[in-house]
């Protein structure tokens, strides 16, 4: 009988402890942020979807080596290039140009092989995460016409 | 626990939970044979999230294979991944800097610690208590936000790489790990008084579900769930990897073999994660954090290679065939929670439906990972 009742002082008194906690919780500050009116900041290395990086004439970094599409285990990436012949210091060189970098989104796992794998600083992430779409098509990145985009 | 009592088979009836059940945590389907409200058996039906992980890495090369690591149990990617550099790094014999080593080190349990505050709060809300959840979820988001920091993003890490880690963490991180260890002890105890000693939450674990240490064995149950029965198991103690042997903590091992003491176990093993990050924040060293030597394709001299890491859930074990080329011949994953949940059959027998589901959640499961 006397267990019976201890076990009522104790539990009573573990459930007013707890209760306390709550009520002290109850007067601490909001944690909450209220998201579309206010936004998080991405982490600097937040991996996002890639983009393309360019030098200072506009162009694209690239060099169409297909580094980037050998590594990706998905396979979301597929680029083409054309050669074309350049002169420099009176020589004619041949060099690849890209033509076309597409990105799959639908089948990205945002891994980051590509950019690891890239040796030519060609490839970053970007820091967008609101991309939400009920359109397929809307994750089908051409980076060749974002990059364009971004420098008009 | 009252007396057993007789079951029926004749006037049993089938009960599906599952497959989209909130207190199965993802798509698992258990088909129950009740008795009024007691189980006569259950049945644990998988295959709802297959994505065949084992033949996808016979099919893409070791690189390609690290960011699949992360989708079997998305609470603890860390541990994963460790388990499988591990493995491959042994197989193809690359050395691993010291200061790797630490970060692998702190990473992984730092993601032990977020893995078990979301089973917590999960557990205490499968119970009905809902408050608990939000406690928890504002202790992981430092844990999150202190890993988003350094490794890019926020559950599927990918982040540990053969021969060492991605990036070299920063003065950030370090001081935020330091800020974190008494933030989280002082929720710890808020934890124990507001949760662990409340009367309801023993009234509702002890003496329920009972797993008894020969049953643990039989099924291979690891983690917890064993350390629970009194199986002094941790693979971090028995089978050192890593630089586990390097740091002082304690395997906490229960003999009840109730919920409340998986309950318990899980509770302490944060607590000792806490001492080794501390630890670990002490000794780091400076230095590199890849190999200056390592081979640019990873192809692993023919043979048989098997590497145990302590995953938050148990002995993840992940074994490698090679016969020398780029790929894995055959890749085989052992996951804790897989033998952690076929012991529930037994164990649940006679039991009353609530409890089951108490005594379910009190295992831990993570479905993608049962079910790879």
């Amino acid at each position: 009988m006397s267990g019976y009742f201890s076990e009522i002082i104790s539990g009573g008194k573990s459930l007013v402890v707890g209760m306390s906690i709550t009520l002290k919780e109850f007067f601490k500050p909001k944690v909450t942020l209220q998201y579309p009116h206010q936004t998080v900041k991405m982490a600097e290395r937040f991996r996002g979807h890639i983009e393309l990086i360019e030098n200072e004439s506009g162009e694209p970094n690239c060099v169409a080596c297909g580094m980037c599409q050998r590594a990706c285990p998905s396979g979301c990436i597929s680029l083409t290039s054309k050669s074309v012949e350049i002169e420099v210091e009176g020589k004619t060189k041949k060099k690849k140009v890209l033509t076309s970098y597409d990105l799959n989104f639908t089948t990205c796992s945002l891994c980051g092989s590509c950019v690891e794998s890239c040796n030519f600083d060609a490839i970053c992430y970007s820091k967008e995460y609101n991309l939400a779409s009920t359109r397929k098509e809307d994750f089908h990145f051409d980076l060749l016409k974002r990059l364009k985009e971004r420098n008009s | 626990m009252s007396d057993p009592i007789q079951l029926r088979s004749d006037e049993t009836f089938t009960l599906n939970v599952g497959p989209q059940h909130p207190a199965t945590h993802g798509v698992l389907r258990v088909k129950m044979e009740m008795d009024g409200e007691y189980i006569f058996s259950a049945e644990t039906v998988l295959g709802y999230i297959h994505r065949m992980h084992e033949k996808m890495g016979e099919n893409r090369t070791y690189a390609q294979y690290l960011p699949n690591l992360g989708r079997l149990d998305y609470l603890s990617a860390m541990a994963y991944n460790h388990g499988y550099v591990l493995a491959v790094e042994k197989a193809a014999s690359i050395e691993v800097p010291e200061r790797a080593e630490y970060i692998r080190v702190l990473t992984v349990e730092l993601n032990r610690i977020s893995s078990h505050l979301v089973w917590f709060g999960a557990f205490i809300m499968d119970l009905g208590g809902f408050t608990p959840l939000m406690y928890a979820f504002d202790d992981r988001e430092a844990i999150l936000d202190i890993l988003e920091a350094v490794t890019g993003s926020r559950l599927t890490y990918c982040y540990h790489r053969f021969g060492g880690v991605y990036n070299d963490v920063d003065d950030d991180f370090i001081e935020g790990t330091k800020a974190f260890i008494p933030r989280m002890r002082k929720a710890l105890k808020t934890y124990e008084d507001l949760v662990t000693k409340n009367i309801i939450l023993m009234k509702r674990l002890k003496g329920i579900g009972p797993v008894s240490a020969e049953m643990c064995r039989k099924y291979g149950a690891t983690g917890p769930v064993a350390r629970a029965s009194g199986i002094n198991f941790d693979v971090r103690k028995n089978e050192p990897y890593s630089l586990y042997n390097e740091f002082d903590f304690d395997v906490p091992v229960y003999n009840e073999c109730d919920s409340y003491a998986r309950y318990m176990v899980r509770m302490e093993e944060m607590e000792q994660s806490l001492r080794i990050i501390e630890q670990a924040l002490a000794k780091m060293p400076e230095g590199p954090i890849m190999p200056k030597k390592k081979p640019k394709i990873i192809k692993p001299p023919a043979g048989d290679y098997y590497q145990a890491v302590e995953a938050a859930r148990g002995s993840f074990g992940i074994r490698i065939v090679s016969d020398g080329g780029k790929n894995a011949y055959r890749l085989k994953l052992r996951s804790p929670t897989y033998s952690n949940m076929h012991l529930f059959d037994e164990a649940c027998r006679g039991m009353l439906i609530a409890d089951a589901l108490a005594f379910m959640g009190s295992i831990d499961l993570v479905i993608p990972e049962m079910d790879r």
